[in-house]
Order: C-alpha cells, then sequence, then structure tokens
C-alpha cells in the first residue's frame, strides 16, 4: 500500500487501542520521575540543570573566555600601561581607561587611574586579550559573580580584575621578571 | 439547629480550605513534578526575606505560589473594547464558582458524632451525627453532572464576550470538547450507579468499604476498570488540560478562550483550572478509589478478609478517614499532572474522534455490560 507520506506511521492494532501505549508512556515518564526522586530524597542531585549563578559548571573548557583578569607586575603595580588598545579594539565599548601619569617610574610613565570594564554590555570576545601589547588583560575560564540585579553594580573597577581570585587557577601567572625588563623605553 | 448551623460552617470552611489550599499545592507540584521527571530543577527562586536580616526563606520554591498570586492580584485589570462587558465580567465566575460547588456534595469523611469525639461537648451535641460533607444529598451524583455542565458557559461566554476570534474559536472548541466528552462520562457514571444501585455518594463509599470474592477490596476501579479509565480520560477532557488543552492550545489560539482576561480574571481561570483537578481527582477518589476508607474499613473500624476485625475508637476513625481522603486525593491528582506532562495533545479531528467513536462505544458497551451482569446477580 502507497504512504499517503513518507513517514506515515504504521500502526497495529496494540498501538491504535492507543490506552496501553499510553500505559507504557507513563511509565517511562513515572520510570524517570521516581529514579530522579530518588536520587533527591538520597541528597544527592537528580538533575541536569546546574545552579547557575551559585554552581560552578566542572565542564567548561578551558579555553572557555571569562572574567577579565588584570595582570600585575612583581610588585604589585598593574601591568597596563593605559595605550588604551584594548578599549580601541572593543567591538561593544565597554571599557573605560582614565590615564594618570607617574614620572617616578621612567619605564612605565604612563598607568591606568581607572580601568572598569561593564559586565553587562562586555560580549566576551576576547578582542581585548588579544590586542594588548603588554599581556596586562587576560580572561580566565571561570565567569564568578557575573549576573546582578542592578545595571550599575555591573561595571567591574580596577581594584576588582587585579585582585578577584580565579577559583580554578589559584596560581595566577604574571610576565616573569625577565619579560617586564626587556621593554626599552626612554 | 444551632449544633447542625455550627458544624456544617466548620465543614465549609473545610471543604473550601481543602480545595484551594491543595489547588494552590498543586500549581507547586505541577511545577516541580514536571521539572524532575524532565530532569529539570524546577522553579525555586522565589524568597521571602526575613526582615532585617538577610536570610532568605526558598522552601523548594513553595513560594512561587504566593508571587504567582500576588503577581495576578496587582497587575493592571486590562478590559478589551467589547459590546458585552456585563458577560466579560460574568465569564470567570461562571467558570469558576461551579468548580467549587462540586465539592460540596463529595463525602470527605464518614460519620461523625460530635458529641462523642469531644466529651466537653457533649451536652451541646448530644447524640447528633451527621456526614462529613456538605451537602448531604440523595441524588449527589447528579447534582455534580449538573453544576458541572455550567463550567462550559462560563468558557463559552468568555470567549464569545471577549470580542477576539482567537477566543471565539477556543470557546468553540471548548463547548464541541466538553459537551461530547460530558457524554460519555454520564455513561461511565451510569455504569457506576448500575453497579452501586444507588445516587447518593455516601453510600457508595459505604459500598465500596465491602469485599469482592471475599479478599478484594471491592472498590469501584476493581468493579469497573473500563469504567474507570472512561471517567477519567473523560475528566481529563473536561478540565481542558493537555492531552485535551485544544481549547487554550497556546501554539495556535495565544490562549484561548481567555486571551483577552488579564490579571485576577485571568486568574480566576487558572485557578478554577486547577481547582478542577482537586475536584476530579476527589470524585475519582470517591466513586471508583473507596473514597474516605482504607481497604477493608467501614465506620467502625477494620473488617480483614479471614474475618478478624478491628474495632478503633471515633476519633481515630475520624482522624483516619480524614488523612486518607486527603492523601488519595493527592496522590490522583499527581497523577493527573504525570499524565499532562507525558502524554503528546491531540489534534482536533482526533480529539471529536476519539471522543465519539472511541470512548462513547467502549462506555455503552460497558453499560450493557454492566446492566447485563446486574440484571442476572440481582
Amino acid at each position: 500500500m502507497k504512504k499517503e507520506y513518507w513517514n506515515k506511521p504504521t500502526m497495529g492494532l496494540w498501538e491504535r487501542l492507543y490506552i496501553f501505549e499510553v500505559i507504557r508512556g507513563l511509565c517511562i515518564t513515572g520510570g524517570v520521575f521516581f529514579g530522579n526522586m530518588w536520587k533527591w530524597i538520597t541528597f544527592r542531585k537528580g538533575a541536569l540543570t546546574a545552579y547557575y549563578p551559585e554552581e560552578i559548571r566542572s565542564d567548561y573548557s578551558p579555553n572557555n573566555r571569562g572574567r577579565h583578569i588584570l595582570t600585575q607586575r612583581p610588585n604589585g603595580e598593574v601591568q597596563c600601561v593605559s595605550c588604551n588598545m584594548c578599549a580601541t579594539v572593543c567591538p561593544a565599548y565597554c571599557i573605560e581607561i582614565q590615564s594618570t601619569a607617574n614620572f617616578e617610574d621612567p619605564f612605565h610613565p604612563k598607568a591606568p587611574d581607572r580601568f572598569e570594564i561593564d559586565y553587562s554590555r562586555c560580549i566576551f570576545c576576547g578582542f581585548c586579550v588579544e590586542a594588548c601589547p603588554e599581556d596586562a588583560i587576560r580572561m580566565s575560564k571561570d565567569v564568578p559573580n557575573l549576573p546582578g540585579f542592578d545595571r550599575t553594580k555591573m561595571w567591574a573597577p580596577q581594584d576588582l580584575l587585579m585582585n578577584w581570585q580565579p577559583q580554578r587557577n589559584p596560581a595566577k601567572v604574571y610576565p616573569s621578571a625577565q619579560t617586564s625588563t626587556q621593554e626599552v623605553h626612554p | 439547629m444551632i449544633q447542625d448551623l455550627l458544624v456544617y460552617v466548620v465543614f465549609m470552611g473545610y471543604a473550601i480550605g481543602v480545595m484551594l489550599g491543595i489547588a494552590t499545592l498543586f500549581t507547586w507540584v505541577e511545577r516541580k513534578q514536571s521539572a524532575i521527571m524532565a530532569d529539570r530543577i524546577g522553579a525555586n527562586r522565589a524568597y521571602i526575606r526575613i526582615p532585617f536580616t538577610n536570610i532568605k526563606l526558598v522552601w523548594m520554591g513553595l513560594f512561587h505560589g504566593i508571587a504567582d498570586g500576588a503577581k495576578m492580584l496587582l497587575k493592571e485589570n486590562f478590559t478589551p473594547k467589547t459590546y458585552d462587558r456585563f458577560c466579560f465580567n460574568l465569564a470567570p465566575w461562571l467558570a469558576a464558582v461551579p468548580v467549587l460547588v462540586v465539592f460540596a456534595v463529595i463525602p470527605f469523611g464518614g460519620t461523625i458524632v460530635p458529641g462523642d469525639l469531644i466529651p466537653a461537648l457533649h451536652d451541646f451535641f448530644g447524640s447528633r451525627s451527621y456526614t462529613m460533607q456538605v451537602a448531604n444529598l440523595d441524588a449527589g451524583i447528579l447534582v455534580i453532572m449538573a453544576i458541572s455542565g455550567i463550567g462550559i458557559l462560563g468558557t463559552m461566554l468568555a470567549g464569545w464576550s471577549s470580542n477576539n476570534k482567537f477566543s471565539l474559536l477556543g470557546a468553540a472548541r471548548a463547548a464541541s470538547q466538553m459537551i461530547s466528552y460530558e457524554v460519555s462520562m454520564g455513561l461511565a457514571i451510569i455504569c457506576l450507579v448500575v453497579t452501586y444501585g444507588t445516587l447518593d455518594l455516601n453510600q457508595m463509599v459505604q459500598w465500596q468499604s465491602g469485599t469482592l470474592f471475599g479478599f478484594l477490596p471491592a472498590w469501584g476501579i476493581i468493579v469497573q476498570p473500563l469504567g474507570f479509565i472512561l471517567f477519567l480520560t473523560a475528566a481529563i477532557a473536561e478540565n481542558k488540560r493537555v492531552p485535551f488543552d485544544l481549547p487554550e492550545c497556546e501554539s495556535e489560539l495565544v490562549a484561548g478562550y481567555f486571551t483577552e482576561y488579564s490579571a485576577m480574571k485571568m486568574g480566576l481561570f487558572m485557578l478554577s483550572e486547577f481547582i478542577e483537578i482537586v475536584v476530579v481527582s476527589a470524585l475519582l477518589v470517591t466513586l471508583f478509589l473507596g473514597g474516605y476508607n482504607l481497604p477493608y474499613m467501614n465506620d467502625t473500624g477494620f473488617v480483614f478478609p479471614g474475618g478478624s476485625t478491628l474495632a478503633m475508637s471515633h476519633l481515630a476513625v475520624v482522624v483516619t478517614q480524614v488523612v486518607t481522603f486527603l492523601v488519595k486525593v493527592v496522590l490522583v491528582g499527581c497523577f493527573q499532572i504525570q499524565i499532562r506532562w507525558s502524554l503528546p495533545r491531540f489534534r482536533y479531528d482526533q480529539l471529536m474522534r476519539f471522543g465519539w467513536k472511541f470512548l462513547l462505544p467502549f462506555a455503552a458497551v460497558n453499560l450493557v455490560v454492566t446492566a447485563c451482569v446486574r440484571w442476572l446477580t440481582l
């Protein structure tokens, strides 16, 4: 017999009676329900969902572009020389840099006074990291405390960017002392 | 006289409290149960903060019901430009009230003698006894059919007076669906009436407290298994929930017959849907699952198949019956929610074909067989 359309279901009497297939479907969903319920009752998690802000997923890719880190020199100064390249390349215009002059340090006369990222606008493209000539900005794979209820609280100030502790790699690698002395500026 | 009044006021309060309470609980159960069977967590973000502290009470998302209610009460009550404002305002009440009224005839416990229950009140109540039921009617089951039929009017009126094509389509679907499923529901109930030989719901429950072949509890589900399936199907179709949610199918008709309703008027439709789960569960429990009695139990205690008996005090019997009824209602409600989240929806022609060509013949055959058996065994 020619089918009316290509995937027309072929049902026997058993399927046509419907009630038994309904019971089978209920058994399937019921089985999943009781299986998951048993996990919940025995204090395990019976769901695939991650509680988003509270729970850090274990399966982030190692190259995941997460929250930014501002790296520091060994003396604790910020590595950034305030060249504004990240702010220029940023497609979301979410980086704000205000520079200050520091004539005490002839190698780094210019440093950011205020380096802020607006996480309500950041699209995590990673262009800032690629544009940076000084390896001053990096992205950790973690995204802690990103969500918020208030737009004004989504701004990450320089202090936070420098000092938040990435939970997955606590050993935040800074550029070594040699590389920082290699740069020759007047 | 004053004693009767007091007792029935308490019964009414209990009935309304149970219905609204369990209906609110079911909004939570529906969310959580569907989530758990789909490997999700379910709504768990609404919280109440204890004032002046940072302690947030979440309680597994139980407060989402309160949040929903508050949202519906506080939202703007938008009224469309309709030519029939009276009917538009009347419709939610016509949908919600019959559902509430149906519960009046359902017995939620056996006979109660307040004088024996609380010795301090013995002088006041004397030896008066009451069946735990708001309205003790001889023809309870007919009243249920009659009143639940009014619910269709609310749906139709809502769709008609909304002045919206989606609503009108939804209402037309709702009307034809509910009327056609009421037929097989009625036939399933007639089978029960033939089996039990009474129209009184309380006597039906007492009939079910006996045994069948000496050992099986004579529950309606065992005496009338096909009738149970037919009644369950028809009742879910009456309730307009998912396998039969054609009147309000969101993918085609926005929200069906209550598209134009907002705020608490829409909330009344939703609430009546959830109360109807409770009522349908209570009906199923009363008609098919032994009502407020545990297996082998009657108003005096247990009579086990072996012939041994276990007498219970009046207080123990009353408490057991009330708790049993509540537990049964909640379990059957959970089963309905499981059905709602498991089965795919019918197409409209399938729905009508299922109702008229599948359910109705089966109900008719069931009736004939029941009548024959009853005739031969009388």
